[in-house]
């Protein structure tokens, strides 16, 4: 049974793929190629191969060196910039990860902490990101907390950590609230303590909530870690690529793609891993409708 | 970095209390603090034992627009000169001035015009060295479009960088009768030139030794072939009179009274400059020296670069680095008078006498002359080089 449905999930993901493939070369055949126009504005993108590459071309360039003359092929480069920017985004995961429920124990805990600190969660995820970069990049190497010395690379976490805890917090949140009403009733008839009901209770309820909210923090410590990547010059990862790879876009428009499609297996790897643990917390409940 | 700090932070002391020795020591104790400090400024130090840190803030990613820097790091000039450098690069959110000013750096590369701005806004930062001595700034457009000045602008799509990229295509308007709000068209441009060849930019920003080579090595679809100089009009600010100092070295304000800064100040200068006059001579070497340094540009392109910002440079009259006060005082004055879109200028009034000193780069060209390095370039002649596509 779950063979079969493994071998389905794959067989679609590859279908998609070709899907996505197929109307991409299809598009550049009968679109524009010099981009739709109505009234002044572009509506359609150009199909010219400037602006949008063979798929072929985009591959092979994987295999070709980066630059002439060296022996580095594009393909280590991007995945050694992608598996960079995985450790950055899983430590900012995981920060995020005990930011966020430690937050969510604690106003489940104390309304008053909820009413006081909810609001301004809910503001700082109104900052832009571009603008907290520079700043807490700029820790890297002056900060110093006890021995420990701040790495330039812990400042990029830290703004994945940023947009990833917020929603985990909301999310475990209200996870931690969905027990029913009666289930409380009859922990508190038992005297259970608070630390009780709150792990034999409280998060086995939650954990519906959690999984997605895992997945949208995931995905944001990825968001904010490529941005700061691209924001600060933080060297190694694959947005600091994206941006050099841009650069050179008017002459060899493939190169910036291979970096893109990096960043992109680079999210999938990280919501890959939310599902794997999706999987694992969920085996005895029933599962989630929408997959 | 921490030990880097400590260490600093110790010279920093020991500095001091020369200098409080100095005062008020005996007679004998202060000739002997004296006699080694001129030791110290007039010939690179035999013994370094303790090499001084140093950090450069770049403008932005590893090229060949800084390979003075790198050569200087690569071939050992600045630890001739008893420096231990750092350089950093930038990045799209870092400002080059801000970061000095901030005290993260203790030198970075910034335009005039640009750290004029900031300086205005209370940053307290000197140029101490005029590296770029002319402007590489161009307006592309296709030969078809017919722009061969700045009045040709009007009515057309003009891109810019934006992020104070953008003050000499004002200047030029301005200069021009051109209101930049109501006679053109002012797009935001991306780093590449794919505005320019789409057509969706009727001219672009480019630099001579970047973006310009950029459409030089992209494909003509309608010969197959690579574009060629023929394909486009230019309009140079520099030749249209309103070329801005670009490239040069920041120091700290606050910091500039201070002996022992001024001292690091003049030997990072001087090993900067012999930095690049070795690019100078040694092109392709720079080029080799850039691209190890992990630059992600293709190896012609990156030497097209070198050549280019080598005529930046080269010849330096003058003496390179030396702040020409004609040019300075263009600059100020095109800061002042060039209208942006709502009608303001970059700067509201004249940069006082503090915001550029030759001093430093004065005492830093006499090393260098002791040393044998041509600082004039008086013979310079720039090499021809051919760009492949995507300058690989």
């Amino acid at each position: 049974m779950l063979m079969r449905r493994i071998a389905y999930r794959s067989s679609m993901f590859v279908l998609a793929i070709a899907l996505v493939v197929a109307l991409w070369e299809g598009y550049k055949v009968v679109g524009p190629q010099d981009g739709g126009k109505l009234f002044g504005v572009s509506i359609l993108p150009r199909a010219n191969n400037t602006a949008m590459p063979h798929v072929w071309t985009m591959l092979s360039r994987y295999g070709r060196p980066e630059v002439r003359g060296s022996d580095t092929k594009i393909w280590s480069v991007v995945l050694s910039g992608t598996l960079f920017s995985l450790r950055l985004s899983l430590v900012g995961f995981f920060l995020g990860t005990t930011i966020g429920v430690g937050l969510a124990v604690l106003m489940s805990r104390f309304k008053v902490v909820q009413r006081g600190l909810l609001p301004y969660l809910v503001m700082s995820q109104t900052v832009p990101l571009i603008a907290l970069a520079p700043l807490v990049v700029s820790w890297g190497g002056k900060l110093e907390i006890g021995s420990f010395i701040w790495p330039r690379w812990l400042s990029a976490s830290i703004l994945g950590t940023f947009l990833a805890f917020f929603p985990i917090a909301v999310g475990t949140l209200r996870g931690l609230a969905s027990a029913p009403a009666a289930a409380v009733e009859l922990m508190d008839s038992y005297a259970a303590s608070w630390r009780q009901t709150l792990f034999k209770l409280r998060f086995p309820a939650a954990v519906p909530f959690m999984v997605p909210a895992f997945k949208l923090g995931a995905s944001g410590a990825v968001v904010g870690v490529v941005v700061a990547e691209i924001s600060t010059g933080l060297k190694g990862g694959i947005g600091r690529l994206i941006i050099e790879y841009a650069r050179e876009a008017t002459g060899d428009p493939a190169k910036v793609f291979t970096a893109v499609f990096g960043a992109a297996a680079l999210g999938i790897t990280m919501s890959g891993l939310v599902a794997l643990s999706d999987v694992l917390l969920m085996r005895n409940r029933p599962k989630e409708t929408s997959a | 970095m921490r030990k880097k700090t400590l260490k600093f932070a110790f010279a920093g002391i020991a500095v001091v209390s020369l200098v409080v020795g100095a005062c008020g020591g005996s007679d004998d104790e202060a000739t002997e603090d004296t006699s080694a400090a001129t030791e110290e400024t007039t010939a690179p130090v035999e013994e370094c034992t303790t090499p001084t840190p140093v950090k450069l803030q770049l403008q932005w990613f590893t090229q060949a627009q800084f390979a003075g820097y790198y050569a200087a790091q690569d071939q050992g000039f600045y630890a001739d000169q008893c420096l231990d450098v750092t350089i950093m690069e930038g990045a799209v959110d870092i400002t080059p001035q801000n970061v000095l000013a901030d005290g993260q750096a203790d030198f970075a590369i910034s335009w005039v015009s640009k750290a004029l701005a900031s300086r205005e806004g209370g940053a307290n930062i000197v140029n101490i060295a005029q590296v770029f001595q002319r402007s590489g700034t161009l307006q592309v457009s296709f030969k078809d479009k017919n722009i061969t000045t700045a009045a040709d602008f009007e009515g057309k799509t003009i891109g810019n960088w934006g992020f104070g990229n953008e003050f000499e295509i004002f200047a030029a308007l301005t200069q021009a009768g051109l209101d930049p709000a109501k006679d053109v068209t002012l797009v935001q441009q991306q780093f590449d030139m794919a505005g320019l060849l789409s057509g969706d930019i009727d001219a672009a920003e480019a630099m001579t030794y970047n973006e310009y080579a950029m459409v030089l090595e992209a494909i003509n679809p309608a010969t197959g072939a690579l574009y060629t100089a023929d394909d486009f009009n230019v309009v140079s600010y520099e030749a249209e009179g309103v070329g801005m100092l670009q490239d040069a070295i920041w120091a700290d304000g606050s910091r500039i009274d201070d002996p022992a800064y001024v001292d690091t100040a003049t030997k990072f200068v001087a090993a900067s400059l012999q930095g690049w006059a070795f690019c100078r001579d040694n092109v392709e070497t720079c080029r080799d020296i850039v691209v190890s340094k992990g630059s992600k540009l293709g190896s012609s392109h990156q030497l097209w670069q070198m050549n280019e910002v080598n005529k930046l440079i080269w010849p330096a009259d003058g003496g390179a680095g030396v702040i020409d006060s004609a040019a300075w005082e263009r600059t100020s004055s095109l800061s002042q008078s060039a209208k942006n879109l709502e009608g303001g200028t970059v700067l509201t009034a004249a940069p006082d006498d503090g915001a550029y000193t030759n001093d430093i780069v004065t005492a830093a060209l006499a090393m260098l002359d002791a040393m044998g390095v041509d600082t004039s370039g008086s013979a310079y002649m720039p090499i021809t080089v051919e760009l492949a596509e995507g300058g690989n």
